[in-house]
């Protein structure tokens, strides 16, 4: 019968364990070492304990950690409700029952499985100034020729905005469409029944099922887009003027192009406590897991 | 059933009033009528088309515009792709190296996957049928893990990488790759094992079939569409990736696609033929991949993985 029962489930979670352990837990420990030491390859003389002077320093002389911080939190929150704003209308548009509904779910959802650098050649293609979409609406007398929205300080931040969109509305989609599924029909019908319109079937019935489900999905949405770097790293390198450089790109700057992996270190540890403290917080207000199903 | 009538009469004659004078599509209060009596969630046609038609255009446009682009000749502004043209496509997968960028990429993606499933599978398995000691605190460690962002883990991994002498290999990129995907497979996998009642595997074993051919000849069929599921993630995922590849493979000959992609992109004139076929084939496996599996995506989530 194999190993007795008793050991099991430890022999089974051990791959997993043993990975972690090595490969983030031991990474994370390293980082909250360095983050208390100077520790910069170029400057190897400097090297040494440093005490708490790396985070004095983020928080009383670094405008830069507060400029990328404060361009996080915007990013975060304008993709987060935008997605799921457009996720929630469109997971509820494909789960009516109309001709065509397979084929127009695969391709509604399809930009799901493209990756930062495929959505970034993607928009540059169709942001660029001479060959793409904006000539030809000037050709049709819309705008004026010559715009180049990614290296303008004031449209910069919107046209990012739209090509995070483009691949990031499926997942809401498709986690929501999920939940949608196993919302009882006899709810409705009993509520249709009671003479309840379309607005407050959804508003009494749809919304409050999904609470769960959208709680997570943007808890989880939002760590993803505080943390991921790909696009933005690609499509803007976090450039015009640094105006869209979020807090894990000038972590990364610092770190790798900088060599300055003590205040790197220090920077991540400050992102890692914010981001839990701001997860904590969005559950215990959410109430999720709540008393409502 | 007369009062029935009648009380649905007073209504039809208001139908022809309400499509001549007001903009309203005719045969409205026809249709409303039919809603009420047939089905509780019948929207009108134009409701869901016209919105989908909206949405269709903003996620279409992008895919065709970078398939223009890569089927073109080059210096053509027409907006239709004829006649089509695949220098491009042999100028990035021989010249840029492509084909080789595919190999690796393919290579990452497929051992992430295995390597993914199988580890997730146990530790899944391990969660929803056992009571043991460190239980909560792994899942807690699964669950924390969720906030590490991998970006800021680059410089500890690429030391770990060095001490082991898997710099410039792919194995670094796999592994690191299936250590990321792990907790969130294995969250949804124990979720997709929980809904498979114990007593189907209690029966096997009463006929006298191991643990482990139970849950090969019971629970794993019934797994399907959620292994399917989270395969299809961590390949996707892995596929897609693009820093960790970045940074531990420099040698062009182990790069992958999203690495080959930005070089594309950062080059000083970009070669915009090139850098849209090579996008289209950075595309197609994915795009395979998620079109065969996009329902089982919806079922696989809706059994109550994600609430565990």
């Amino acid at each position: 019968m194999g190993a007795p029962p008793r050991r099991l489930p430890y022999l089974l979670i051990a791959p997993a364990g043993l990975l972690m352990l090595g490969f983030i837990a031991y990474p994370v420990i390293s980082v909250f070492y360095y983050s208390l030491q100077n520790y910069n390859v170029t400057k190897p003389w400097r090297n040494g304990f440093a005490g708490f002077d790396n985070f004095t320093r983020i928080f009383t002389d670094d405008p830069q950690f507060w400029t990328t911080l404060g361009f996080s939190a915007r990013w975060v929150v304008v993709q987060v409700s935008l997605q799921l704003a457009l996720g929630l209308v469109l997971a509820l548009l494909v789960n009516q029952t109309f001709v065509g509904r397979g084929i127009a779910r695969a391709m509604v959802f399809s930009p799901w499985a493209v990756s930062g650098v495929l959505t970034t050649t993607i928009w540059m293609l169709l942001y660029n100034p001479s060959t793409g979409v904006s000539r030809y609406l000037a050709d049709a007398g819309i705008g004026s020729y010559g715009t180049s929205v990614l290296s303008d300080t004031g449209t910069v931040f919107w046209a990012a905005v739209l090509a995070e969109l483009w691949r990031g509305v499926p997942f809401f989609a498709i986690l929501i469409l999920a939940d949608l599924q196993s919302v009882p029909k006899e709810l409705y019908e009993a509520a249709s029944v009671d003479g309840a319109g379309r607005m407050r079937q959804f508003f009494h019935i749809t919304l409050p099922h999904l609470r769960d489900a959208i709680v997570l999905a943007t808890l989880l949405r939002g760590v993803w887009e505080f943390n991921n770097v790909d696009l933005l790293y690609t499509l803007t390198g976090g450039g015009p003027a640094g105006v869209t450089t979020t807090l894990p790109l000038y972590v990364a700057n610092t770190g790798i192009e900088g060599h300055d992996f003590g205040y790197a270190s220090a920077l991540t540890t400050v992102a890692f406590v914010i981001l839990l403290f701001c997860s904590i917080l969005y559950l215990r207000l959410s109430k999720f897991g709540g008393d409502t199903k | 059933m007369t009062a029935a009538l009648a009380e649905k009469d007073p209504r039809s004659p208001a139908a022809p009033d309400s499509a001549t004078d007001a903009p309203a599509p005719p045969g409205r209060g026809a249709r409303r009528k039919n809603r009420r009596e047939r089905a509780f969630d019948d929207v009108p046609r134009w409701q869901i088309y016209l919105p989908l038609a909206l949405y269709l255009l903003f996620t279409l446009v992008p895919f065709y515009w970078m398939l223009l682009f890569a089927v073109r000749p080059a210096g053509s502004t027409s907006l239709v792709p004829w006649p089509i043209t695949f220098e491009h496509f042999e100028k990035v997968w021989t010249e840029r190296s492509f084909g080789m960028f595919f190999e690796n990429s393919m290579i990452v993606g497929v051992a992430t996957l295995v390597m993914t499933t199988g580890i997730a599978l146990a530790g899944g398995y391990a969660l929803a049928r056992f009571e043991f000691r460190i239980k909560n605190g792994f899942m807690l460690a699964l669950l924390c893990s969720q906030f590490i962002p991998g970006a800021l883990m680059l410089v500890p991994l690429f030391e770990i990488f060095k001490n082991l002498q898997m710099i410039n290999s792919l194995g670094s990129v796999i592994i690191a790759e299936t250590v990321f995907q792990l907790p969130l497979s294995i969250i949804l996998i124990s979720g997709f094992i929980k809904n498979v009642p114990v007593t189907l595997e209690e029966a096997a074993w009463v006929d006298g079939c191991s643990r482990f051919r139970a849950f090969c000849a019971v629970v794993l069929p019934l797994l399907r569409p959620g292994l399917i599921a989270v395969g299809s993630f961590a390949f996707v995922h892995s596929w897609n990736h693009f820093l960790f590849a970045l940074m531990f493979l420099s040698e062009q000959d182990k790069q992958t696609i999203p690495v080959g992609l930005n070089t594309l992109i950062g080059a000083d004139s970009v070669d915009l033929g090139a850098l849209a076929a090579g996008g289209v084939i950075a595309a197609v496996p994915v795009v395979i991949v998620f079109a065969f599996i996009q329902k089982w995506l919806i079922t696989g989530f809706s059994s109550g993985a994600v609430k565990g």
